[in-house]
């Protein structure tokens, strides 16, 4: 459940009634969420056998973030986030076949293999990276909701960044903006608590990272990023309050990664008992898939179906990566400039 | 003793001013900080005020007068108890005897001939007008901002303040807020919202107030636009100007005087130009605006104010990546850019007198370099000079002797010389600013070294 913190000018109130949802909406949500825990644990495999390289962020244990803000997202929204951006190309709806394909640095890769598990993008699903600098994301999303201004296109930037970016100077010159120019943008902050391998309370001096846009006036809420449903209901206020103009909004998302910052992370910075907790009592699958069961949405078996097409789905994206060629070398020359 | 009023220098780059309007009259009484007269200058109108109290003896510079050079008296103060009748014998007060102004602060005055030295654009031979570099950069602007709604210009005092330089004035007015937007003073932040604004399709003009600020942004600039486009397999543009002074000023100190062309020159995925003359700037900047890539724009400030003849026609477009042969010459080549092409073009000039025929070439685009005219030059003259105000380490200049080695080798009949700026921060003293900067004797003993004449 959201809970209205902002003392500042809390414009976004989480009072009155919640959405309806439908069984078909629960099972959306509950299939998103899964294809993105298998997809990362797939690539956690693959990683481990040698086909991925470099630097490989999972989103294990966050899933409930992306799929609750993309429920409410219309065609000419646009998102943009950090390195850790697999589970938001898919629920973005971008292929999970070129996701993974990207991750083996294939031709059938969104970025034909010369991006990286950090950089892929799509125009077509309004996706606009991955990028690995921390918080530089967070600028380039608040110019691509200038753009929506500009263009007076009615739409709105999903900028997401972590409680590791929010220390930075750039976040607050964005911040600062987008409040003077009003522009439509939500900076969904996810707070999995740990920076790499400091822990918020290290890193922070205040720790309330809703608050940060106080000082100019952007109204915050934190949400529990571990539970869709309440995710979905914020990001429906928040999405409705950007496009009818009234400017950006902070939405932090306490939320915690399972795995570690990347591949190479031996999480020494927390006991195994803390990620246990988190895992037993918060996972976002799990408790959806109770409230469906609960409500009686649909059998045991109705999921089991779900489990199994999910499954098939990342089976044919492992299997397309690995089977997708190399770049062609001549590629290493093309894409640096647009031929004018 | 009367006390002479000098005509004050506004700006570290002002050299003359026009007296615009006096707010006191002959007889006036004035004390500390009356404000006496408007000076108008090419970047804005300011007021000078009394330092000292007295009456306001004597007008020496009327109203309406023009281009009144930096230390001319304007009037004469008489102190309690001072009479009018001193000034009868006060001929040294009168502007025609002023001493011509002390050492200039900016470009040195050889400018006119220089100017004239440098054609338009060879192959164009259409009607032209005279105007300022800065007055260039304006027009180009706002050309592609009245055929493209998408163009956009942005940056620290652009709009209401008319430009920190006055490159944007009158665009506030034509274009209106929506377009012409003053930010924050916060490079990093309005810079990666300018790649933001592009990545979604607009095409911002980003200006730095100088190129010294932008080093706040580069992270925008690299990271963000020059790269993206490969990173994300060609789907993602960033069609983008980053424009503003590049370069040493004068007298403005370390923090305010650096040369980026080597810095962003470095990076593929940029494009990066550093035009000279008007003509050129007002063609560089409309190509830059078009090119679907981002375009590192380097101009410089002690230009802003030098007049050029400029073709008059809309579509005036200088591509890019065109080097442009200023001056012919048989026996050396000497490479430069920006206003360095000024000091080259002098150096030829002294270098004729001595016999020795300088090709003079302003490579105008520093990425992509235009390779074959400085090749196709050296192969005639065997000889490089290669002038630069940045800094010679990993240089532009290290990039001119490199691709000599490679594609020139058995054509040179001398190593390159390197004529660039000195490998300290920039002092602020003025004579050791000038140590600092490439001088035109410097470029004159390069190519008499290269040809080994002294």
């Amino acid at each position: 459940m959201a809970k209205s913190s902002s003392k500042a000018k809390p414009a976004v109130k989480s009072r009155g009634r919640k959405p309806a949802v439908s069984r078909d909406e629960f099972l959306k949500y509950y299939k998103d969420m899964l294809l993105i825990r298998r997809f990362e644990e797939k690539a956690g495999q693959m990683y481990g056998m040698g086909l991925i390289g470099g630097f490989c962020h999972l989103y294990i244990g966050q899933e409930a973030v992306v799929v609750g803000m993309q429920a409410e997202l219309e065609a000419q929204d646009t998102v943009i986030t950090t390195y850790r951006d697999h589970g938001h190309m898919l629920a973005c709806g971008m292929d999970p076949r070129g996701v993974m394909a990207e991750l083996t640095g294939r031709r059938g890769g969104y970025s034909k293999g010369k991006g990286g598990s950090m950089h892929m993008f799509s125009k077509e699903k309004n996706f606009f990276g991955g990028h690995g600098i921390v918080g530089a994301n967070v600028p380039l999303g608040t110019g691509i909701a200038f753009s929506h201004m500009y263009r007076g296109n009615g739409g709105v930037s999903l900028t997401y960044f972590g409680d590791g970016a929010v220390n930075q100077g750039q976040v607050y010159e964005s911040f600062n903006m987008a409040a003077l120019w009003q522009l439509p943008v939500i900076y969904v902050i996810e707070n999995n608590r740990y920076g790499m391998g400091t822990s918020i309370e290290r890193a922070s001096a205040n720790t309330d990272l809703y608050r940060r846009g106080s000082a100019y006036g952007i109204p915050g809420e934190t949400v529990d990023g571990m539970d869709v449903m309440a995710v979905r209901e914020a990001g429906a206020k928040a999405v409705a309050a950007a496009r009818a103009g009234k400017g950006p909004i902070i939405l932090e998302m306490q939320t915690y990664r399972y795995r570690g910052h990347s591949m190479s992370d031996p999480a020494k910075y927390r006991s195994k008992e803390e990620v246990q907790k988190m895992r037993s009592e918060k996972d976002p699958i799990e408790t959806l898939r109770k409230t469906i069961l609960d409500g009686d949405h649909v059998s045991e078996d109705g999921l089991k179906e779900i489990d199994r097409e999910v499954k098939r789905v990342i089976t044919e994206a492992a299997e397309f990566a690995q089977n997708s060629p190399e770049p062609d070398p001549a590629e290493l020359y093309t894409d640096i400039l647009v031929e004018a | 003793m009367s006390i002479q009023v000098l005509m004050p220098a506004l700006s570290p780059t002002m050299t003359e001013g026009n007296l615009a309007k006096w707010l006191k009259s002959e007889g006036d009484d004035v004390v500390a900080g009356d404000v006496l007269a408007e000076i108008e200058t090419d970047k804005a109108t300011m007021e000078v005020e009394a330092a000292d109290e007295g009456v306001l003896g004597q007008i020496l510079v009327p109203e309406g007068t023009e281009n009144v050079a930096v230390n001319t008296p304007i009037a004469v103060l008489l102190e309690e108890g001072e009479d009018a009748a001193v000034l009868k014998n006060g001929a040294d007060n009168a502007p025609a005897a002023v001493a011509p102004s002390p050492e200039p602060m900016t470009a040195s005055k050889s400018v006119a001939p220089a100017v004239a030295a440098v054609p338009a654009e060879a192959d164009y031979t259409g009607p032209t007008t005279r105007l300022s570099v800065r007055e260039a950069l304006r027009d180009a602007m706002a050309e592609e901002m009245r055929r493209d709604d998408d163009v956009f210009l942005m940056g620290e005092e652009v709009a209401q303040y008319q430009g920190a330089y006055k490159v944007s004035q009158g665009l506030l007015d034509e274009f209106g807020e929506r377009r012409v937007i003053d930010t924050p003073i916060t490079e990093h932040g309005f810079t990666g919202l300018g790649v933001g604004a592009a990545f979604a399709g607009l095409k911002p003009i980003i200006e730095f107030m100088t190129f010294n600020f932008a080093m706040q942004a580069i992270d925008q600039i690299i990271n963000s636009a020059a790269k993206t486009h490969y990173m994300s397999g060609g789907q993602i543009t960033s069609q983008i100007v980053f424009r503003g002074p590049n370069g040493a000023a004068s007298r403005v100190g370390a923090q305010h005087s650096q040369c980026y062309a080597s810095w962003y020159a470095h990076c593929p995925g940029l494009k990066v130009v550093a035009p000279y003359s008007a003509a050129d700037a007002k063609g560089l900047l409309k190509a830059a605006i078009r090119d679907p890539n981002p375009v590192v724009f380097l101009e410089n400030e002690l230009l802003y104010g030098q007049s050029f003849d400029v073709p008059t026609e809309e579509d005036y477009v200088v591509p890019l990546g065109k080097a442009k042969v200023v001056r012919k010459g048989d026996d050396v080549t000497i490479v430069a850019f920006s206003l360095m092409v000024e000091r080259a073009v002098e150096a030829a000039d002294a270098l004729a007198g001595e016999g020795i025929s300088a090709e003079v070439i302003d490579l105008r685009t520093i990425r992509p370099l235009d390779v074959e005219t400085i090749v196709t030059s050296v192969k005639k003259t065997n000889r490089l000079v290669s002038v630069e105000e940045g800094w010679p380490f990993a240089g532009i200049g290290s990039e001119m002797a490199a691709i000599m080695m490679e594609q020139a080798f058995d054509w040179l009949d001398a190593p390159v010389a390197r004529v660039n700026g000195a490998d300290v921060p920039m002092p602020y003293a003025a004579n050791l600013e000038r140590l600092a900067l490439p001088q035109t004797k410097d470029i004159v003993d390069a190519a008499k070294a290269v040809s080994y004449r002294s």
